[in-house]
């Protein structure tokens, strides 16, 4: 029990600040760069990834190991993940407007969420290491979670570059690459941590 | 509409990587090289032409409802031939990709914007947008892949040109090795955006006036 805890916790360690989804594995960037615009965008962004992702994973373990794996159909698996995702979070939209007050979806739209690089990538990842079903939504929210530090940090610095003097070509998107680039040359500094053995 | 104006939104103003902020993440990882980025964008390529085309084709048929779903499916399917494709073919492409020749499935619906342009219009110029937005997205990944190469390694075109080995363009130990890490390709990224945004401001005859600052 004890050890069991100990390596989920390493995992999501790892996923959040060794390996981190957006700054190390480059995964879900194009969310990371368009909603970072004020604290609460990226906040608001931040969970919805997370909850994507810890969704996502947790009904594409089953659908690997029940449905893909005994029938040997691996060659179809990104398509069967990438339209899971898809209806999964469309179902998500649809709740998340229903329930809301301001009667608002997800944000960003269900579709770029659902088919952004990062919950997909995390579940090509958890099947190639062949994880088990805790270890694959540990892993997720975890990197859902990184995700969240990671933008709301950015968040907070691309409040300060709006008063930045810089090229006019160079105002807005590339701008932001390059600050993103500093916050990934930050985060290197954390590949060699190891907490828990 | 007329072709050029199509092809100048593809390409600059409308930008799928630089502009549209779409399939970044693939841009940023698979361009340490020119040949990976090279490859990744003509697999993107191909996969946006054919399902820009099948969908426009079939868009009449399908119920409004499953719009989406098809698209996906479609794309997917698509992508997923593509990847079959470059493993058996070029395996050693195939493993400089990793991760994101699977991940190829998700930037392309993305960047077909499941079919958002190819419901709405005719076959011809579905199969042009489709062509325009991966050249575009194609040329980002290319240029970027031949900044990082360039002074990440010192070479150009390794894996592609001179039997594999590439031309040298100075020697390796004079070589920033950062700029095959993330870092290096956010900052490369950021200079082809850059060079986008200025080229899509740019008004032939006649300047921007420069605001302050």
């Amino acid at each position: 029990m004890n050890e069991q805890f100990f390596s989920l916790m390493s995992i999501a360690l790892g996923a959040i600040l060794v390996g981190n989804v957006v700054l190390t594995q480059l995964l879900g960037v194009g969310p990371f760069l368009g909603s970072s615009g004020s604290l609460r965008t990226a906040a608001r962004m931040g969970l919805a990834v997370t909850l994507v992702m810890g969704l996502t994973a947790a009904a594409c373990w089953p659908i690997n190991a029940y449905l893909l794996l005994p029938n040997g159909l691996k060659h179809i698996e990104t398509a069967a993940f990438l339209l899971t995702a898809v209806l999964l979070v469309e179902l998500l939209d649809l709740l998340v407007k229903t329930l809301s007050r301001s009667g608002k979806g997800l944000p960003g739209g269900a579709l770029p969420l659902a088919a952004n690089c990062a919950a997909l990538g995390v579940v090509l990842q958890n099947v190639q290491n062949g994880s088990g079903f805790l270890e694959s939504l540990v892993y997720a929210l975890a990197g859902g979670l990184g995700f969240l530090l990671v933008i709301v940090l950015f968040a907070g610095l691309r409040e300060r570059l709006e008063f930045a003097d810089c090229p006019q070509s160079f105002r807005g998107v590339p701008l932001a690459l390059v600050t993103a680039g500093l916050m990934a040359l930050c985060f290197t500094g954390f590949s060699n941590l190891s907490v828990f053995g | 509409m007329n072709i050029g104006k199509q092809m100048k939104r593809g390409l600059l103003t409308e930008n799928p990587a630089a502009v549209g902020l779409l399939g970044l993440s693939t841009a940023l990882a698979v361009t340490t090289s020119l040949s990976g980025g090279l490859g990744l964008g003509l697999c993107a390529l191909a996969v946006l032409v054919l399902s820009n085309t099948i969908l426009s084709a079939l868009g009449p048929y399908l119920p409004k409802g499953t719009h989406t779903v098809s698209a996906v499916i479609i794309t997917a399917t698509l992508s997923g031939v593509a990847d079959l494709v470059v493993q058996a073919f070029l395996p050693s492409l195939a493993g400089d990709l990793g991760l994101y020749l699977p991940l190829l499935a998700a930037t392309c619906v993305l960047l077909n914007g499941a079919g958002a342009f190819a419901y709405a219009n005719t076959v011809a110029l579905s199969a042009l947008e489709g062509l325009f937005r991966g050249l575009g997205y194609a040329l980002v990944l290319i240029l970027t892949g031949i900044i990082r190469e360039l002074l990440g390694k010192g070479s150009f075109g390794e894996g592609l040109l001179n039997g594999g080995r590439g031309l040298r363009v100075f020697p390796a130990r004079f070589a920033a090795g950062g700029m095959v890490h993330p870092v290096g390709g956010f900052l490369a990224l950021a200079c082809v955006v850059a060079l986008v945004q200025f080229l899509s401001a740019r008004r032939p005859g006649k300047r921007k006036e420069g605001t302050k600052g």
